[in-house]
């Protein structure tokens, strides 16, 4: 009896002391839900991003003086908060929209995140974002293209990125540019995986070129995932189009440029929509049998000293990669978040929405090559930009389009390996 | 147009030959001892990394690196037998389900933690590049997987149908009570079962790792096509995993090839459920 008094004591006097250390930390962070794709055949993003946040959370939470005026690096914690520190519960939405969407749920309710990031994959930020939306949390994309995702009417979403009818408006005057250059660019083949995101930039694409008059693409598409996608390679090879563009996620990728090798098919022009293509471990595994192969990308490093250049050495050191788009943009849209927190000044859900229509950020403030951060009552970001880039030595990306900010010349055609 | 159609046949063929050598274990141990295994994919998973590793640290392709994986997975499934098999074996189906699932997790997560998230491949030219008859591409390391497809499958089948060994294995699967009375001890003949069984699954591994890209998750896109295989070629048949790899690795390419990618699996997976209609024991199973 008396043994039972004495625990139950020690148990209480334990409650309220986890209780009393609950509230302190409650006061002094700032806590965000980040889902993405760790595991599962996605989860080479997912690492990825996880190490660009993990950056942006040590810019935040530390101060970084040598980064000059960029948001929230010179003092330690946010300011508007107090010099509140920032923690970010990381959430794996293992490639499956349920998964996300349940992720998102049990961020919300039992983690009680003040507002949501992620989740990679198109199809699955639609989901997930949906949960936020029903519970009013806010919730900022930075990475995924889908158009649909600003056109449901959402309060609660907001996306940094710029989205595929900007990239095919993109590729459209930069094929054009090439066309005036010499390049033949009248065939396009769009080869495109049936998920989400590849579905449905493939169908913005072919929109947007039959406004802009040119002929339909040649549409390729194949399932997420393949084991084998010879006979895409094999038709590709027959129908001899004067352009490829692939949007496709990294396994695929690295699959169609193995068997483009072994079919020995190099079309006079390959283009890429970002994802598979910028992935590092694509470059570190089939860079060399892609050289010349052009992508998107809103990333470019700085001169040596500047902001930008400071945050890629910092990524490398983080994840042992160099930073590439994606990972830029994951970044920009964790950053935007931040700042509008900060400048809210508070954690109520409704203030940070309010921040972030309010936003209003400058090119000097950002990770990327964007002119902006601003957003439209859809909640789309409607400064984005990207530029064209080339892996012309099969390991790094230089820029080439438009001509303005292009680090070296377009070489044409393809040379592959 | 027929060169084409063609060189989609002869693709398809070398595809099914993977296929098979990819299957030859499941459906082994499925024949020997009733159990499904889910970590199938990932034992694919780890020869291909064992590939890798001979490659960046011995600078080896598939001479040293498939043996190797052999004899890794070998040993990797009489461990798996005697850690974990023997007992979920004599609890409910569910436990073998969920005993196999969770090893496949364990494996590939722990693959994860090692060796990263990041996509890896092999060279192209470590297997002697692409071979031009005919204007047909034949790549060598493709073909390597095929000839060594059909060396396994004919192996196993022999082993099985013309050796004492193979005659105490099946004896135990017909009836290990029966066997035991005969002087078999039957936890040999499955720990064996399950060695030969990881193994040729291991080097089934080493060798698609020279056209495939490696990663930790790769067990998953592979798995469902060895269950696939294993089911209608029958459960338990080697032979019948060899005739129905090549059978849905032709379906595949030319339906791919002629109707589009995005159909192909609408495709196969009818022919498989009608088929299965008529015949649920498979190509060459037994009922």
């Amino acid at each position: 009896m008396r043994f039972k008094g004495i625990v139950g004591l020690l148990s209480a006097a334990a409650i309220s002391v986890t209780l009393a250390g609950g509230a302190l930390a409650q006061d002094k962070t700032v806590k965000i839900g980040a889902i993405f794709p760790l595991s599962g055949n996605a989860a080479s993003a997912g690492v990825h991003a996880k190490a660009a946040i993990e950056v942006a959370i040590d810019i935040i939470n530390n101060a970084h003086p040598e980064l000059g005026n960029f948001p929230l690096a010179k003092s330690a914690g946010l300011a508007g908060l107090g010099g509140a520190k920032v923690e970010v519960v990381f959430a794996d939405n293992q490639g499956s929209p349920a998964t996300g969407q349940n992720q998102a749920l049990r961020l919300i309710t039992e983690e009680k995140v003040v507002a949501l990031t992620g989740a990679y994959q198109s199809g699955i930020t639609l989901t997930a974002s949906a949960i936020a939306e029903k519970y009013g949390i806010p919730f900022v994309n930075g990475e995924s293209v889908a158009a649909n995702l600003t056109e449901r009417g959402f309060k609660w979403f907001f996306r940094t990125t710029p989205i595929a009818t900007d990239f095919a408006k993109v590729y459209y005057d930069f094929l054009t540019d090439m066309k005036a250059a010499g390049a033949k660019t009248d065939t396009v083949a769009l080869v495109h995986d049936n998920t989400e995101y590849g579905s449905s930039v493939a169908n913005v694409i072919t929109t947007v070129f039959k406004e802009k008059g040119m002929a339909a693409p040649l549409d390729v598409a194949y399932p997420a995932n393949a084991t084998d996608i010879q006979s895409q390679v094999l038709q590709l090879k027959e129908k001899k189009p004067d352009v490829v563009l692939m949007v496709t996620y990294t396994s695929d990728a690295i699959l169609f440029a193995k068997t483009m090798q072994a079919q020995d098919y190099k079309p006079p022009m390959l283009l890429a929509d970002d994802a598979g293509y910028s992935d590092p471990s694509f470059l570190k595994a089939v860079g060399k049998i892609s050289q010349g192969a052009f992508n998107r990308s809103s990333w470019s490093l700085g001169p040596p000293g500047s902001p930008t250049a400071i945050i890629a050495k910092l990524y490398k050191e983080k994840s042992g990669d160099d930073i590439d788009d994606t990972a830029a943009r994951q970044m920009t849209g964790f950053f935007t978040l931040m700042e509008a927190i900060d400048r809210a000044g508070s954690t109520d859900p409704a203030k940070i929405q309010a921040a972030l229509k309010a936003t209003d950020l400058k090119p000097e403030q950002l990770v990327l090559g964007y002119k902006g951060i601003k957003f439209d009552e859809k909640g789309q970001n409607i400064l984005a930009s990207g530029v064209i880039i080339q892996l012309q030595d099969g390991e790094n990306y230089v820029s080439v389009w438009p001509k303005a900010s292009a680090e070296k010349a377009p070489i044409l055609p393809y040379k592959g390996w | 147009m027929s060169f084409v159609l063609v060189q989609v046949i002869v693709g398809g063929l070398l595809l099914g030959a993977v296929y098979a050598l990819f299957s030859s274990g499941l459906t082994l141990v499925w024949g020997m001892m009733n159990v499904v295994n889910f970590a199938h994919g990932d034992f694919v998973m780890l020869g291909m990394y064992v590939a890798l590793m001979v490659y960046t640290l011995l600078g080896g392709g598939p001479l040293i690196g498939a043996p190797l994986a052999t004899l890794a997975l070998a040993t990797l499934g009489i461990i798996v037998y005697f850690g974990l098999i023997r007992d979920v074996m004599k609890g409910p189906m569910l436990a073998q389900i969920l005993g196999t699932f969770g090893l496949a997790l364990l494996l590939r997560y722990s693959v994860f933690w090692w060796f990263g998230a990041n996509f890896n491949t092999l060279p192209a030219n470590l297997v002697g590049g692409t071979i031009d008859l005919f204007s047909i591409r034949i790549e060598a390391s493709r073909l390597l997987a095929g000839v060594v497809a059909l060396l396994v499958t004919l192996g196993l089948h022999l082993l099985l149908t013309r050796t004492s060994l193979g005659s105490k294995m099946l004896a135990v699967s017909e009836d290990s009570t029966a066997a035991q009375l005969m002087g078999i001890r039957p936890d040999s003949m499955q720990a064996i079962a399950w060695g030969i069984a990881a193994g040729a699954t291991g080097l089934a591994g080493a060798l698609i790792a020279n056209f495939f890209y490696i990663v930790p998750t790769v067990g998953e896109t592979l798995g469902i096509v060895a269950f696939v295989t294993v089911s209608l070629g029958g459960f338990g048949s080697v032979p019948g995993a060899l005739v129905a790899g090549l059978l849905i690795g032709v379906i595949e390419s030319m339906s791919a090839y002629l109707i589009g990618a995005v159909y192909k699996d609408i495709v196969v997976y009818t022919l498989f459920l009608g088929f299965l209609w008529f015949r649920p024991q498979g190509l060459m199973g037994k009922l």
